[in-house]
């Protein structure tokens, strides 16, 4: 980070569109049958904000950022654990044509 | 640890989640793509915590252990019906945590090396700014969806005078107030930032009515991404930029294939007001036509005696957690020598891909379970089209009735197949308000009831 900001602001915005376009050619890859399970990853893995949360909780002492850094930490672990639990479980559900158990509601 | 080394880690979380969401390509990859995700995860939080700055590891690690804990326990009680409104909810605390993040950097910038209390870099100041723009639009909007799609909120589309125009001026006060916080950096331009946006997020949301959800889940999901980029600026970050733009790029495809599945453009359905639910009036100039009713029984003779039948589920499966009966259904027939299968309508349900996991919940084999372009020309040679719980996206209108707000969207072609059974609560139209003259149509059965009680009467009829 010790670079002149403009050239790390020229960096980010080359890795953003880059990463757009990998974005946009391995999306419309995705089987649209798996368009929840797409959501329920997208939605975790966006969580990854959390980094820019433990940066802020991680000062030792009280002050008004870390709070508001350990509630990032709390709401971005949220979704993190909810959203890979919830595409574990969507994604287990799509079996093979196999023997069918029965299943009680 | 060298800022080389954790550009590095970062890098290969990044890459993981890319294969993240590459091994969504396939079911059968999907689950180790997940896991890709979560591996990723986890390398992206450890070398964060081996920051020097990072030193409070049991305030982190509680914190960590108390989301963790909610996440968890949401994620494994929820019912796959209510995945919509778990997705919205979930977005919303992106939104948040976005906010956040950057209040914490507005407030502390020396922790991100992003300059001193009163002098943090322009540059920064602008990026933190759009990061809490979006992430408060997401928060907001996402909790409006939330409430739609649970019920709390009435789902019709709310619409007033100068909606329009007072968005795009609370825009422009936005715009303004960036503006003014980057030049004095103040604490109360900062708030004030954040408050305007909730109240535009929520102003987005609004117009827009239940059945168009899909759209608007999407772009939410969308928005969180870009939340996340904007922080990933603020801080320099490459692994929140690449992330933030996959997600963005996600959610904005899907809400284009949504919107495509309407035949209606991203705008048309941002601007909002198309229908609400169905309590519109029930149809004017139809009121003499002749409806063919059925019960269980007939409907069981009919698809017993037929060698094809393709399944059509919609949102009104869904209400009724008629899934399960519904595959029970299917596994009759098909031991009957029957050629069951499914198909879906891109925007079916509530959410992108809401049927699939439905079905796939009741244990459908994928592989039965096809999406409109693959299965659209099999129904010319389908004896039997059993549509539960859809409405407008059968209606032939779509095709050649050119004044039909329907009109030029993707139908499902039931009606060629040889005969037609309807499970519907009513007569009442779609969401779109428009009568379906396939209710009319000598081939067509209606069977009116809810759609669970109407399956497992179906299989009572057929194991008689």
């Amino acid at each position: 980070m010790e670079a002149h900001s403009s050239e790390v602001f020229v960096i980010g915005l080359t890795v953003f569109f880059l990463a757009c376009i990998i974005g946009y050619y391995v999306v419309w890859s995705v089987t649209p049958a798996l368009h929840s399970p797409l959501m329920g990853v997208t939605n975790a893995i966006s969580s990854v904000i959390i980094v820019g949360a433990i940066l802020a909780a991680g000062p030792q002492g009280f002050d008004t950022s870390k709070i508001f850094g350990l509630i990032g930490v709390v709401l971005a672990s949220v979704n993190i654990f909810g959203g890979f639990l919830v595409t574990y479980r969507m994604l287990s559900m799509f079996k093979k044509k196999t023997k069918k158990t029965k299943e009680k509601e | 640890m060298s800022s080389n080394i954790v550009a590095i880690l970062y890098l290969i979380s990044a890459l993981l989640f890319i294969f993240a969401l590459r091994g969504l390509s396939h079911p059968e990859s999907s689950r180790m793509g997940n896991i890709f995700g979560i591996i990723g995860m986890i390398i992206a939080v450890f070398t964060t915590l081996m920051f020097k700055s990072v030193l409070s590891y049991y305030e982190i690690g509680a914190a960590i252990l108390i989301g963790g804990a909610i996440g968890s326990f949401i994620a494994l009680r929820i019912e796959m019906t209510a995945l919509p409104q778990l997705v919205a909810a979930f977005h919303s605390l992106v939104g948040l945590a976005a906010v956040f993040v950057a209040a914490a950097a507005f407030y502390d910038p020396v922790a991100f090396s992003i300059g001193k209390v009163g002098s943090i870099k322009t540059a920064s100041l602008v990026e933190m700014s759009i990061g809490t723009f979006i992430g408060a639009i997401t928060f907001s909007g996402s909790v409006l969806a939330f409430g739609k799609l649970q019920g709390t909120i009435s789902g019709k589309p709310i619409v007033f005078k100068f909606q329009h125009l007072i968005n795009a001026l609370i825009f422009l006060l936005i715009i303004i107030l960036i503006i003014l916080f980057v030049i004095n950096q103040s604490p109360t331009i900062f708030w004030t930032i954040v408050i305007v946006s909730i109240l535009l997020g929520f102003l987005v949301v609004i117009p827009i009515g239940g059945a168009d959800m899909p759209v608007v889940v999407s772009m939410l999901n969308s928005y969180s991404g870009w939340a996340a980029c904007g922080i990933g600026f603020t801080l320099s970050n490459n692994l929140l930029i690449i992330t933030g733009a996959l997600v963005g790029a996600s959610g904005a495809i899907l809400s284009y294939i949504m919107s495509k599945g309407m035949n209606r453009s991203i705008i048309n359905v941002v601007l909002g007001g198309f229908g609400g639910e169905q309590d519109t009036s029930a149809s004017k100039d139809n009121s003499d036509k002749i409806v063919k009713q059925g019960n269980a029984e007939d409907a069981a003779y009919i698809m017993k005696n037929a060698d094809s039948v393709i399944i059509v589920p919609g949102y009104g499966m869904a209400v009724a957690q008629a899934q399960h009966a519904l595959r029970e259904m299917g596994d009759i027939l098909k031991k009957e020598g029957i050629d069951v299968r499914y198909a879906i309508h891109p925007v079916a349900g509530r959410m992108p891909g809401h049927m699939n996991v439905l079905l796939a919940e009741a244990n459908v084999p994928y592989e039965e379970v096809l999406e409109l372009d693959e299965i659209n020309h099999d129904f010319p040679m389908t004896e039997v089209s059993f549509v539960i719980g859809a409405n407008d996206v059968t209606n032939p209108a779509a095709k050649t009735d050119e004044s039909s707000p329907i009109f030029g969207m993707p139908i499902l072609d039931v009606e060629k197949s040889q005969s037609v059974l309807f499970v519907k609560r009513s007569m009442a139209t779609g969401y779109s308000g428009v009568d379906n003259e396939l209710f009319y149509r000598d081939n067509t059965t209606m069977l009116f009831g809810d759609a669970k009680k109407m399956c497992e009467d179906i299989v009572k009829s057929l194991s008689a």
